[in-house]
């Protein structure tokens, strides 16, 4: 038993972040950033159960959409919009992950304030859009067309509500300095799971309007 | 002797004992209080299949005052059984378990872990408050298929089946959450050294049930929230009559179902597979192939769901079938794996083993039993007869339980520093191993004599009797089995013998460090050259590979001393 054992003191790492842990060596992916792409996995997999029910239900009902329906869902309307709207927002999301990296804080505070009001007015116009729906009376209770239209995008939806509130905290966490050129992990696991939300959107707009 | 002095000196902040419990973040604590919570509701479950097994003693309606109570008793027995008994208990072990085998001081998350502990309880306390509901709780089966889930007057009317899917969705979030916090905390939180093939067992099969659990929950949970939609807001998902597919509910439930059943029984797996080399002073023969065959069952366990649904007559049955037999030769690999471990290895009968050797046996009866139901045309007859219910129990409790029990056996000294007494330990075995088998073969001779499962009543000449009265004596045999097991840690916890940091001579790293271990775990690690460094460090100058007897253990651990040239990779 010498005292000057080389054993490791993995006891450091205890309260230590993850970076510093003394015996860790940190390769690689970080934990935030792997344990992000680990959860989206799950919200993918979420995903694929609702649109497996939605592609089992429309095969099992045709015409799709009915013929009470058949023109209800236009996608040359303000869907269009809030496509235009979702997909610009990850652009602006990448593009203050890009400044982040540099550094460059400004840029980074500008590009997620532009994000996070993107995000908010894609809900308010899918709120909107679902008075207008409601209206032409295609409802959760209209039968397997209005269940399965709403389900999805509601469930969307509720996923870019929670994008949009971790959207706000780095935009407060980042105005508050707390995130440089080489800390920054939340921004790039946000921005993972805003592109992800970005992605769903695409396949469920291609889906329920273009085919 | 000398550790590293740290400056200024850790002290952990001495909180009062509730407090600290409730609000902990220590992966060690969080891990027992998995254990003790689960454990709390094998008891619960546990109760209802003693009224369950009552009522079926005798033909007649006896004990329930209508068949609706039983269907309550039963659909509430398994849901607890399998998503607040077995998969927590387990999680709870692994929680335990795998940062102390990888050489890390907490999970990756470690108050996310809290998080996912906690939902438990709440969804337990969620879905029993359905028995205060008009309507009482939940009684469409732990599958809860529509339409007999669905609202309406003789299917779930009341707002027990909506508990049940709100509990579960609390429980599934739970699993996926510690799921991501495992496969973080495996890929990379490992100590230098501990490569992927150097990792203990029992961490390969936390990997691959962490990654079914990452996979294949929240598949369910979609399937929870149609269910839902369905009967609160109006929606057709699964409704027939406007326009829905109820076999739809079957293909997204089973999709995570199936894969639950391995993640149910993974983990026991590796329980066993770290008891029986310690018992039998050997290596587990075959390391790699049985990690091989995990992954294997772990892929495979993705492509068997429908062999559920093999009478619904909307499956493709030759596929199913055949990729079901499949699933029996990666088992089979590892069965060859845990007896020739056992085979000429030298065998210390402690209650671990013995636990172990009881899921080997039991097990190996569940995977024969199951095997007849993966052929089609016998699965068309056995479908939905007590066959199945003798299946199911000789896999997760045959399996799973005994294999929980090795566990808990094995590392309660590592958890409270203390031993469990052994002839308690063999009197708790036995009574179960027998009350086991009395409760359970019966159901065999029921399902092949055509019983259907999910009924409160039967004949009383259709020759189902004397298995019936059989098999509630052998229910009330393993209830009893339970008292001498509640008793040993009542006694052990008050007065027991200390344990050691080692008292079986293990050969994982969670024997390097004191029992209970601190809370950051380890003080210093030995070296890791193979996937047991302990034995390493204790027979060092043969180093890996040498063969250990009793004798050699005399000597004092030496804990890597002077090796530090080849620091392995960590990959």
């Amino acid at each position: 038993m010498t005292a000057e054992s080389p054993a490791l003191p993995a006891s450091a790492g205890a309260h230590a972040e993850p970076h510093g842990a003394i015996g860790h060596v940190q390769r690689g992916i970080s934990n935030p950033i792997l344990g992000m792409i680990l959860f989206i996995t799950s919200e993918v997999m979420f995903f694929s159960g609702l649109f497996a029910a939605y592609f089992s239900t429309r095969a099992a009902n045709q015409p799709w959409p009915p013929a009470a329906f058949k023109d209800t869902l236009n996608p040359l309307s303000l869907i269009m919009v809030a496509t235009i709207i979702l997909i610009t927002s990850s652009f602006t999301c990448q593009f203050a992950v890009w400044s982040i990296r540099k550094g460059d804080r400004k840029g980074f505070i500008r590009n997620i304030s532009i994000t996070f009001v993107l995000g908010i007015v894609f809900l308010i116009l899918q709120v909107y859009d679902y008075t207008l729906l409601f209206a032409d009376g295609l409802t959760l209770g209209s039968g397997p067309f209005g269940t399965t239209y709403f389900t999805l995008t509601g469930f969307h939806g509720a996923h870019v509500f929670g994008g949009v509130l971790m959207l706000g905290v780095i935009l407060y966490r980042g105005m508050a300095g707390q995130f440089s050129g080489k800390h920054h992990d939340a921004v790039e696991a946000v921005s993972l799971y805003w592109h992800f939300v970005d992605v769903v959107w695409i396949l469920l707009f291609s889906i329920l309007y273009l085919t | 002797m000398a550790t590293h002095a740290l400056n200024p000196a850790a002290v952990p902040a001495y909180r009062g004992g509730l407090y600290e419990w409730l609000t902990t973040t220590d992966h060690k604590k969080i891990g027992i209080m998995y254990v003790i919570n689960s454990f709390l509701f094998f008891l619960i479950g546990g109760i209802f299949a003693l009224l369950v097994r009552t009522e079926l003693a005798a033909p007649g309606i006896q004990l329930f005052t209508n068949e609706h109570v039983y269907n309550e008793a039963f659909s509430i027995h398994a849901t607890v059984m399998i998503f607040l008994f077995i998969i927590p208990m387990l999680a709870g072990l692994g929680n335990f378990a795998v940062p102390l085998m990888i050489g890390a001081p907490d999970m990756a998350f470690p108050r996310i872990n809290a998080l996912s502990f906690w939902m438990l309880p709440l969804g337990g306390i969620l879905l029993l408050l359905g028995f205060l509901t008009p309507g009482g709780a939940a009684a469409a089966g732990w599958t809860s298929y529509p339409p007999l889930s669905e609202k309406g007057a003789l299917a779930s009317p009341g707002p027990g089946q909506d508990l049940w899917i709100v509990a579960l969705i609390l429980i599934g979030t739970s699993s996926i959450l510690g799921g991501i916090n495992f496969l973080v905390t495996i890929f990379k939180m490992r100590a230098p050294g501990m490569t992927l093939f150097r990792m203990p067992i029992m961490v390969w099969t936390m990997l691959v049930t962490s990654v079914l659990v990452v996979m294949a929950t929240p598949v369910i949970t979609s399937a929870l929230v149609m269910l839902f939609i369905d009967r609160n807001y109006g929606g057709s998902f699964f409704n027939p009559a406007t326009g829905g597919t109820a076999v739809l509910y079957q293909n997204v439930f089973w999709f995570y179902s199936h894969p639950a059943v391995y993640v149910m029984v993974l983990p026991a797996m590796g329980i066993i597979s770290e008891v029986l080399p310690v018992f039998s002073r050997k290596p587990l023969f075959g390391y790699k192939a049985f990690i091989f065959a995990t992954a294997g069952i772990g892929a495979l366990g993705f492509s068997v769901w429908a062999h559920h649904m093999f009478t619904t007559g909307a499956v493709f049955l030759p596929f199913f079938s055949l990729m079901t037999f499949l699933i029996a030769v990666p088992t089979g690999v590892k069965m060859f794996n845990w007896v020739f471990t056992l085979f000429r290895g030298q065998l210390t009968f402690s209650t671990p083993l013995i636990f172990a050797i009881g899921f080997l046996t039991m097990f190996l009866i569940g995977g024969i039993n199951g095997a007849f139901s993966a052929s089609v045309p016998i699965d068309f007859a056995l479908q939905d007869t007590y066959w199945v219910v003798a299946h199911l129990h000789y896999v997760l409790f045959g399996g799973s339980v005994f294999g929980v029990f090795a566990g808990l056996y094995y590392w309660f000294p590592k958890m409270t520093g203390r031993m469990l007494d052994e002839g308690l330990g063999k009197i708790h075995f036995v009574l179960m191993f027998v009350g086991f088998n009395l409760t359970f073969f019966p159901m065999h001779m029921l399902g092949i004599q055509g019983m259907p499962r999910r009924i409160a009543d039967y004949a009383s000449d259709a020759g189902w009797n004397d298995w019936n009265l059989l098999a509630t004596i052998g229910g009330f045999t393993i209830a009893a089995s339970i008292l001498p097991f509640l008793w040993n840690v009542f006694v052990t916890l008050r007065n027991g013998k200390i344990a050691g940091d080692d008292p079986w001579e293990g050969n994982t790293l969670e024997w390097a460090t004191s029992s209970p271990p601190p809370p950051y775990n380890f003080d210093r690690l030995p070296e890791i050259r193979s996937e047991r460094p302990l034995f390493d460090a204790r027979h060092g100058h043969l180093g890996h590979g040498g063969h250990g007897r009793r004798g050699d253990a005399d000597a004092v651990p030496a804990l890597a001393e002077g090796q530090h040239d080849s620091q392995g990779p960590t990959a």
